[in-house]
């Protein structure tokens, strides 16, 4: 919402300076946006005379000015100046526009110099009304009438001085949507006195000759209220000067005086109107909801289908959408004659709907679907019939009025102790009462505080906390004094999720992985990869084909982060992500993922020796870290070839808890990182976070330590199995042979591949583990030792079908 | 043979060995020097041996010299061995050299170089100071229905921030004409979920992801917001504004932060502030808590009594206040982040140039 100071002051009576009342707009609520001051660019530059010109004596072009400066302004002291010119204007006599050395020049955006300009001093400059910014004209240097006051600032002369004001509006107040509603706003605060002109009543000559009616679907709800009047015999032309420089500082381009009529009463009153042109029209009008197929030409000159929207419609059909816009076959233009003007009440909800529905941006939308003041409408008609008469002429008709205005009375008490209560705030209860007042609230003081009746223009207030707000606001809240909240007793326990998640982020982070934040929507090719995708995934109204479906996983969203960065150069990446994956459209179908990737190699390039690609079992540990911030112990996992289809088929498990699979790991399946444009090595895993089991409640003491001082005795054990026995089986085996016995079993080496086929025959390999035998009550004979031995390869070859090594 | 026999030549034996004992070059040349004199056959013990066949007063006066002089040339022998083993460990050592400018190897996959994202840092930063003030931690989902992020927050139907210019929603099937899921636009239906569950009092804050059709210089369809409320008999717009104060000197670091509350609107809470903040832009350096400008940082108010309602708690006998900033904004105010958009583009030179280590948990302890 843009006015000038001069605006505002036609409503407020005020002595405040400019920032005093854009301190009290923002501080009440009305926040300001900027202020454009002509006087801070333009202050400086003084109307002053030509003396004599002569001739440059080293240019042909350019010209010598004496010029008659008055540096302290009118009737102060003359100071004569010399300036080298090269508008051909220049000339003896001349009233111009002089910049002194030091100021900054807006059109040049060049600070002024003293300088010599061949071989000729020059002090100053004669400036044209480009170089002030004020429009395109280059001609010459500004030429003033002969009586324009010498050492006067230029822009007080020409009334260019009128500081430009935006404020920011929300959208509970429509009627600051208007320059008396900012006034109000500031009277109430006592920045000035509320001056805004009455309007009196324009006697009508004749009867209004355009009936109007309101339809029964649109009579109770969308449009109770419809005020017409004709105004014949009109001149229609540009609008005076006054109206136009008024809408051109706001950023309005003037059209017509009779369409800048109805847009000055839109900002100043926050009252659209609209005028049609009465020869255009057929017949009375009928406000009613738009029908099937109806379409209608607007003033924007774009086609709008109309079913559902309100409309103002002649026998001919629709001729204007209500509170949005006007239709162009019924607009006033130069020729009109006749004009008939409406002011009307939509109702928001169903403007808004209309607007949304259309893409239709207007002043009056924005103000309909915010709440006008029904109340507004005969004032705006009755200002709108006297400035058309005083700018085109005519006669106006009596006003004809459809329906009436909503019933906007309501009455909400306010308890003394309520502002304190609430804002911790000490407001008299006389300037409670007062407060409300001065903002157009009737008030009743009882004996519990007092009663308020909200004004027709504030449908935002509907209960007391309203009334508070305005209370508070009014005696700002700039002078709140804090005041400490005690702590109490309860201490906030994180959750069990959140702790979770948080242990992971950190342990993934400590593996080297980066934690990325990646956006919850993909593109639907990306979703469908990972088994998402589908149509009740989709956004209705996505941004981009890019980030239309919510993402079944992060890792489409890493995948890209590690394309990007290998495009970059990036040999090494490692990236994790915790956050949503969605398996549902509805609340609560998403699930708690700790997603990860490696690509390329599994350390930066170093000068210890070859550098490892990374494999599945870096996905593996990355999973098996992830598990284990979150308390489950990874050994008691089983593994499985469950895994998904974005994974490599022979490369990739799944770890499992029961029936549960609370991880998945391998290589990335190659369609899927081709399609994802990732190259090289690629492994990945997805912890699935929500899946592990909650701590049950502990005592904080561990069960005492269990470590024998006896000697542990390890034996290593080599066997020939199938090439796809898995070393999990063979672990098993061993471990199950005597579980008091033997404290742990690990494979410390595999033989596999061609070689290991020539040595062993086809589909054969070798594979070593290691044993270790914990006695706990004594030493264990050489005797023992070999008997245990015996049953560990038994039970192996038992198990796998393999042999022991010979 | 007299007693002066047995003593004959002991001299010349003793300077003779010590010679040879201290120009040994190595162990075996000392080893050597060893038997020669005091090996089974070397001449000292032979002279021991004739010990026997002396007189009493002979060997009362040879066994003592033979005894000393075996005495004296174990002592070198010690002596010149534990010399020669320091010049060799002398000559190892300024042979065995190594350059230590070059990297360490790195110890296992990517091992130090993984970071922690600066949201989640904040967020874990705003838990904390949050957190010593009684607040615990709230979530809910995502996806949201359109009664948790608009109705129960007392957003009427006609709201601009209802338009897809601004909300994502979610796609209904043909034929399905129940109300279209959101993308929460904000964190606040999570105060709804918070107070259904917990009732009054309580007090909580909401972290997490929210989404808008935004996207340009300075907004990303998806960003992060912490909501917080307090509600409870009495609790006023003036603890509100400590509440504020304390997290944002504890949060920025500085102690003399300054807030100014400023009238506004949201249809949650009534009455309603923006919160700025004190800064100077100085040189184009943001700093917080001096200087003469105002950084808007935060929307706030007292719960609206129809939002109190919509969470089930009785607004006669409740009141609190709620408010909301974006996690992203106040990590970039505080680490000094210029664009948004590369917190969500996964640049692995910028997560590690303003990730953080993983070990560096913010806590209460530290502050």
């Amino acid at each position: 919402m843009k006015f000038t100071l001069g605006w505002l002051k036609e409503h407020l009576e005020t002595d405040a300076a400019l920032g005093e009342i854009t301190d009290a707009l923002t501080d009440l609520g009305l926040e300001l946006e900027g202020v454009e001051d002509p006087a801070a660019t333009l202050g400086a530059f003084t109307i002053a005379r030509v003396i004599e010109a002569l001739p440059h004596p080293n240019a042909d072009k350019l010209r010598l000015c004496r010029v008659e400066t008055w540096p302290d302004g009118p009737g102060g002291r003359m100071e004569e100046v010399q300036v080298v010119c090269g508008a051909p204007n220049a000339r003896t006599g001349l009233i111009g526009v002089f910049a002194r050395p030091g100021l900054h020049i807006p059109g040049t955006g060049v600070d002024l110099k003293p300088g010599v300009i061949r071989g000729e001093a020059s002090n100053g400059m004669l400036c044209s009304e480009r170089e002030l910014m004020l429009s395109d004209d280059h001609d010459g240097v500004i030429d003033l009438p002969a009586d324009a006051p010498l050492g006067a600032r230029y822009i007080d002369y020409v009334g260019a001085n009128d500081p430009v004001i935006e404020i920011a509006v929300t959208p509970n107040r429509p009627d600051a949507l208007g320059v008396s509603g900012v006034a109000r706003d500031l009277a109430a605060r006592g920045v000035g006195r509320l001056v805004t002109p009455a309007t009196p009543p324009v006697p009508g000559g004749y009867p209004c000759p355009v009936a109007v009616t309101l339809a029964e679907d649109v009579a109770g709800g969308a449009c109770p209220l419809f005020l017409a009047r004709m105004v014949r015999g009109v001149r229609n032309g540009p609008s005076p000067a006054w109206l136009q420089k008024k809408l051109r500082a706001i950023g309005l381009r003037p059209i017509s005086a009779l369409v800048d009529v109805t847009n000055l009463l839109t900002f100043d009153r926050a009252r659209p109107l609209h005028v049609f042109d009465a020869s255009k029209l057929k017949g009375g009008l009928t406000v009613r909801l738009g029908r099937a197929g109806e379409t209608l030409e607007a003033l924007d000159g774009k086609s709008y289908a109309l079913e559902g929207a309100t409309v103002i419609a002649d026998e001919s059909g629709p001729v204007s959408i209500g509170g949005v816009m006007g239709g162009e076959g019924t607009g006033c233009d130069e020729a009109t004659t006749d004009v008939l003007i409406e002011a009307a009440w939509f109702d928001p909800v169903l403007t808004a709907a209309t607007g949304r529905r259309l893409k239709i941006s207007s002043d009056a939308r924005y103000r309909f679907e915010r709440g006008v003041d029904p109340e507004s409408a005969r004032e705006g008609i009755e200002r709108a019939t006297a400035l058309i008469l005083e700018m085109c002429g005519g006669e106006a008709s009596e006003i004809f009025a459809a329906g009436s205005p909503p019933d906007q009375s309501r009455r909400y008490a306010l308890r003394a102790d309520r502002v304190r209560r609430l804002v911790g705030m000490d407001v008299a209860p006389e300037r409670q009462a007062d407060a409300l007042r001065a903002l157009g609230f009737e008030v009743e003081q009882t004996g519990e505080g007092l009663v308020a009746a909200p004004p027709s223009w504030r449908p935002d207030v509907r209960g007391e906390a309203d009334l508070v707000e305005e209370i508070a606001r009014v005696a700002s809240l700039s002078a709140l004094q804090a005041t400490p909240l005690p702590r109490g007793d309860a201490a906030p326990r994180l959750s069990h999720p959140l702790r979770r998640v948080r242990a992971v982020r950190r342990r993934l982070a400590a593996a080297g992985l980066s934690e990325c934040v990646g956006y919850a929507f993909v593109a639907q090719a990306e979703a469908a990869l990972f088994g998402g995708g589908g149509p009740e995934m989709a956004l209705d109204n996505p941004i981009s084909s890019a980030m239309s479906h919510m993402r079944p996983s992060p890792l489409p969203g890493l995948l890209a982060a590690a394309a990007r960065n290998q495009a970059r150069g990036a040999d090494a990446a490692a990236l994790f992500e915790t956050g949503p994956a969605f398996s549902g459209p509805e609340p609560g179908e998403q699930e708690t993922v700790a997603a990860g990737l490696r690509a390329g190699f599994a350390a930066p390039r170093g000068w210890t020796g070859e550098r490892r690609k990374v494999d599945l079992w870096d996905a593996r540990a990355d999973a098996e870290a992830a598990l284990s911030a979150c308390g489950v112990a990874p050994d008691r996992l089983q593994i499985t070839r469950e895994a998904p289809g974005w994974l490599h088929p022979g490369r990739s498990g799944a770890l499992k808890q029961g029936r549960e699979i609370l991880a998945v790991f391998g290589e990335l399946h190659p369609r899927v990182a081709e399609a994802m444009e990732v190259s090289g090595a690629v492994v990945a895993f997805e912890a699935y976070l929500d899946r592990t089991p909650a701590p049950r409640a502990r005592l904080a003491t561990r069960p005492a330590l269990d470590a024998s001082d006896l000697q542990a005795v390890d034996r290593d054990f080599a066997f020939v199995v199938a090439a796809d026995v898995e070393a999990a089986s063979l672990l098993r085996a061993a471990r199950g042979t005597d579980r008091k016995l033997i404290s742990d079993a690990q494979v410390f080496d595999v033989f596999t591949g061609a070689a290991a086929e020539a040595q062993f025959g086809a589909g054969r390999k070798s594979v070593a583990i290691t044993v270790r035998l914990q006695p706990r009550e004594r030493t264990m004979t050489d005797a023992e030792i070999e008997a245990i031995s015996a049953r560990i390869i038994a039970a192996v070859e038992q198990t796998t079908g393999g042999v022991m090594r010979g | 043979m007299d007693g002066t026999d047995a003593l004959d030549g002991l001299e010349g034996l003793r300077a003779g060995f010590l010679g040879r004992i201290a120009e040994a070059g190595d162990e075996a040349q000392l080893e050597a020097a060893r038997l020669a004199a005091l090996g089974k056959k070397g001449e000292v013990a032979l002279r021991m041996r004739e010990l026997g066949k002396m007189t009493p007063e002979q060997r009362a006066e040879a066994g003592p010299a033979l005894n000393a002089l075996k005495d004296e040339l174990l002592a070198a022998l010690t002596a010149r061995k534990a010399s020669l083993a320091d010049a060799a460990l002398a000559e190892r050592l300024r042979t065995e050299w190594l350059d230590v400018t070059l990297s360490p190897r790195t110890l296992g996959p990517g091992v130090g170089q993984g970071s922690v994202h600066p949201v989640s840092q904040v967020t874990d930063e705003v838990i904390a100071i949050f957190g010593d003030m009684g607040f615990g931690v709230q979530e809910g989902p995502q996806i949201e229905d359109d009664w948790h992020n608009f109705d129960a927050l007392n957003i009427p139907p006609e709201h601009p921030s209802r338009t897809e210019m601004d909300t994502f929603y979610m796609a209904r099937l043909d034929g399905d004409d129940r109300r279209p899921n959101v993308l929460r636009t904000h964190t606040s239906p999570v105060q709804i979920r918070g107070m259904l569950e917990h009732g009054a009092p309580c007090r909580f804050i909401c972290p997490g992801r929210v989404y808008r059709c935004d996207y340009d210089q300075t907004h990303t369809p998806m960003f992060h917001q912490v909501e917080g409320l307090a509600i409870d008999r009495d609790i006023t717009m003036a603890n509100l504004k400590w509440v504020l104060e304390e997290f944002c000197r504890r949060f920025f670091e500085v102690e003399g932060v300054e807030l100014r509350f400023r009238a506004s609107h949201f249809p949650f809470t009534e009455p309603s502030a923006e919160v700025d903040i004190r800064c100077s832009w100085a040189g184009g350096v943001l700093r917080i808590g001096e200087g003469d400008d105002w950084l808007e940082i935060l929307g706030s108010g007292m719960i609206h009594p129809h939002v109190l309602r919509s969470g089930g708690i009785d607004p006669e006998v409740w009141q609190g206040f709620a408010f909301g900033m974006g996690i992203d904004r106040i990590a970039m105010l505080k680490y000094g982040m210029p664009d948004l958009r590369a917190f969500f583009e996964g640049d692995l030179r910028w997560l590690r140039h303003y990730g953080f280590s993983a070990l560096d948990m913010p806590g209460a302890a530290d502050r």
